[in-house]
């Protein structure tokens, strides 16, 4: 056991731990909005509700259909996806015609439905989900303990965000998302099915959010507002980094969550300002955001 | 990445326009009608529940001024209303100010928080600027969380309503509804002119088409600043007398759910219109005191009017109404 700056070596490092772990639903999440915002132009509000949803469809598909937490890794971001797909379908698609704000607005109606239906039926109390058997217990590193699965979810996001940043930017398929993005028009033009495209980027975007929330179910209780809160800290990692690259939104994330578990050491009062102090720095210096194009 | 899709981008958020003859006659007999009304409406309703409602319609419109006139949707406002209450309360209950200094003294909370947060904010258009409003109202909330005057999760309570210029007492409910009713009609009234200025009509022109009003040699950002600082003081008004209506200010007012309201009042009422805050306000408050005993199911009925709003209503209330005897309201 050693101290740096009179901070015991475990407490500096399980909150870097921390602060990673956050950083990596950080990462997730802001991932989600950027590739949505990308091709639909729109912030999708109801990103909070649906991360809340993937934990909770992984704690009934346990608790009612007795499936365990490796399957609920797939299934419920397929389910969650699906939700995504029919809301994109039966309402979001309205509105491309209008200002984007709409679809703000809109978004932010469904996240308040969401969550008033979720807290109807199971209160705000939380309800408890057991880490996977696979991955209790821990290693002693020496300078800390690194409970499994923590380090689980960190490597679990990191090769989510990873993949999905492969796919966008490395594969054909990605390609006609980016062109997409560009100019819809033509790449429609092309013979490319562009509103496919659009409902099934949005199902993988909520489908991310629900990727994270299982991650999230054994960490924090499963809870109707885990999201609510969660989501607004996001909106300013997207507004730091800016949504025109995939990379730079994965990065903020993760940097993100780091600093704030450093601020959680050093000067806790500020802990849950740090990220929004940083916001209005990153807008006083270059508003476009860290890895943004001026718009 | 979002060059392509701005640039197709169709209709504007806000109302289509309507070009009514003698709009001035017609706006002056409905604010005397307004007048006639509150004056009446205490001996009709309970007269807190019309001061909640006034409070609230004050709350509205001033984010309307800045969403329906100036293009610029803030997903923050309850940062400027509820610390506005805050300092309302405060100086009311810790500084023995009077009522009308207190107000005042909240009011210029809201004036100095939008003209700083104004500034930040406007460096980002469109969607950033809502998520950056949202962000900038979560500090605020962590802030009131964590510091000492605002009394944390109690809030500060028992605010004195005091006497107003030494004269009226305002712990009498009635007394209060007439300086609320009064206050309600200078801000509106406010908002009203200066809409109809030729501020307002630049500011119409930089929400319709922002280039063309840069190209014209406007200072498009110092103009969306002073819009802003306007909407927030106004914003404050109606948190400050809040807190002296209801006697408290708490975490609620700084809460991003309590953003939410005033942009779901405005939707139901009609976004750019001047009366229709008002009524989005009445029609809010009385259906939040209806479903008061269900709970939850309050969010799940907000959200449910505000996607209908959204997806099918876009004009609202009293936008409907205008389209129908083709006047602006």
């Amino acid at each position: 056991m050693f101290t740096i700056f009179g901070v015991p070596s475990a407490a500096l490092f399980g909150q870097l731990l921390l602060g990673l772990i956050n950083g990596s639903f950080y990462a997730i999440l802001s991932l989600g909005l950027a590739v949505i915002f990308g091709l639909l132009n729109i912030i999708n509000f109801a990103h909070g509700a649906q991360y809340m949803m993937g934990a909770f469809v992984a704690w009934m598909l346990l608790n009612y259909a007795g499936i365990g937490y490796w399957p609920a890794l797939l299934l419920a971001p397929l389910l969650v996806g699906a939700f995504g797909v029919v809301l994109e379908r039966v309402m979001i698609s309205r509105l491309y015609k209008f200002d984007h704000l709409y679809g703000l607005l809109l978004t932010f109606g469904l996240a308040l439905i969401i969550q008033g239906l979720f807290r109807n039926q199971y209160g705000v109390s939380g309800l408890p989900y057991g880490i996977p058997a696979e991955l209790r217990g821990g290693q002693a590193l020496g300078f800390m303990f690194l409970p499994n699965y923590r380090a689980w979810v960190v490597v679990a996001s990191l090769v989510v965000c990873l993949v999905t940043w492969f796919v966008i930017e490395k594969t054909k398929l990605g390609a006609y998302l980016r062109a997409a993005t560009e100019n819809p028009t033509l790449v429609q033009a092309f013979g490319v099915n562009v509103p496919l495209m659009i409902t099934l980027t949005y199902g993988f975007g909520v489908a991310l959010a629900g990727f994270a929330g299982v991650l999230a179910a054994p960490i924090y209780s499963v809870n109707p507002n885990m999201g609510a809160d969660l989501i607004i800290v996001v909106f300013a990692v997207v507004v730091i980094g800016g949504m025109g690259s995939i990379l730079g939104s994965i990065l903020t994330g993760f940097a993100l969550g780091l600093v704030e578990g450093l601020t959680k050491v050093f000067y806790p009062e500020a802990s849950a300002t740090v990220i929004f102090v940083i916001m209005v720095l990153v807008l006083l210096v270059k508003p476009a955001g860290l890895f943004g194009r001026a718009t | 990445m979002a060059d392509a899709a701005v640039a197709t981008s169709g209709a504007a958020i806000g109302p289509p326009v309507i070009e009514g003859t003698g709009a001035a006659g017609f706006h002056r007999a409905i604010f005397a009608g307004l007048v006639v009304l509150l004056l009446v409406a205490p001996f009709l309703l309970y007269p807190v529940f019309l001061m909640k409602v006034l409070c609230f319609a004050l709350f509205a419109a001033a984010f309307n001024l800045l969403l329906g006139y100036g293009g610029l949707l803030s997903f923050g406002h309850a940062a400027y209303f509820g610390m506005a209450s805050y300092i309302s309360a405060y100086s009311a209950k810790v500084l023995g100010f009077p009522p009308e200094l207190a107000i005042l003294a909240g009011t210029a909370m809201g004036a100095a928080l939008g003209l700083l947060f104004g500034a930040l904010a406007i460096r980002r258009q469109g969607i950033y600027f809502a998520m950056i409003t949202l962000a900038l109202s979560q500090m605020v909330y962590f802030f009131s969380l964590q510091a000492k005057f605002t009394g944390g999760e109690d809030g500060i309570q028992a605010v004195p309503r005091g006497t107003l210029f030494g004269i009226l007492n305002l712990a009498i409910d009635i007394n209060l509804y007439y300086v609320v009713a009064a206050i309600f009609l200078i801000g509106l009234y406010a908002m009203y002119r200066i809409i109809h200025s030729p501020f307002g009509q630049v500011m119409k022109a930089i929400r319709d088409n922002e280039p063309r009003a840069i190209s014209l040699g406007y200072r498009v950002n110092q103009y969306k600043l002073a819009l802003f600082v306007m909407s927030t003081t106004l914003a404050g008004l109606a948190g400050a007398t809040k807190a002296i209506v209801f006697q408290l200010a708490s975490l609620t007012d700084v809460h991003w759910s309590m953003s939410g309201e005033p942009v779901l009042m405005t939707l139901v009422g009609g976004l750019g219109t001047v009366f229709g805050p008002l009524i989005g306000a009445a029609v809010i408050v009385s259906m939040q005191n209806y479903l008061a005993t269900l709970g939850a199911w309050v969010l799940v009925v907000q959200g449910i009017i505000f996607v209908t709003c959204v997806l099918v209503f876009r004009e609202g209330l009293l936008g409907f109404v205008a389209k129908t005897i083709r006047r602006p309201l």
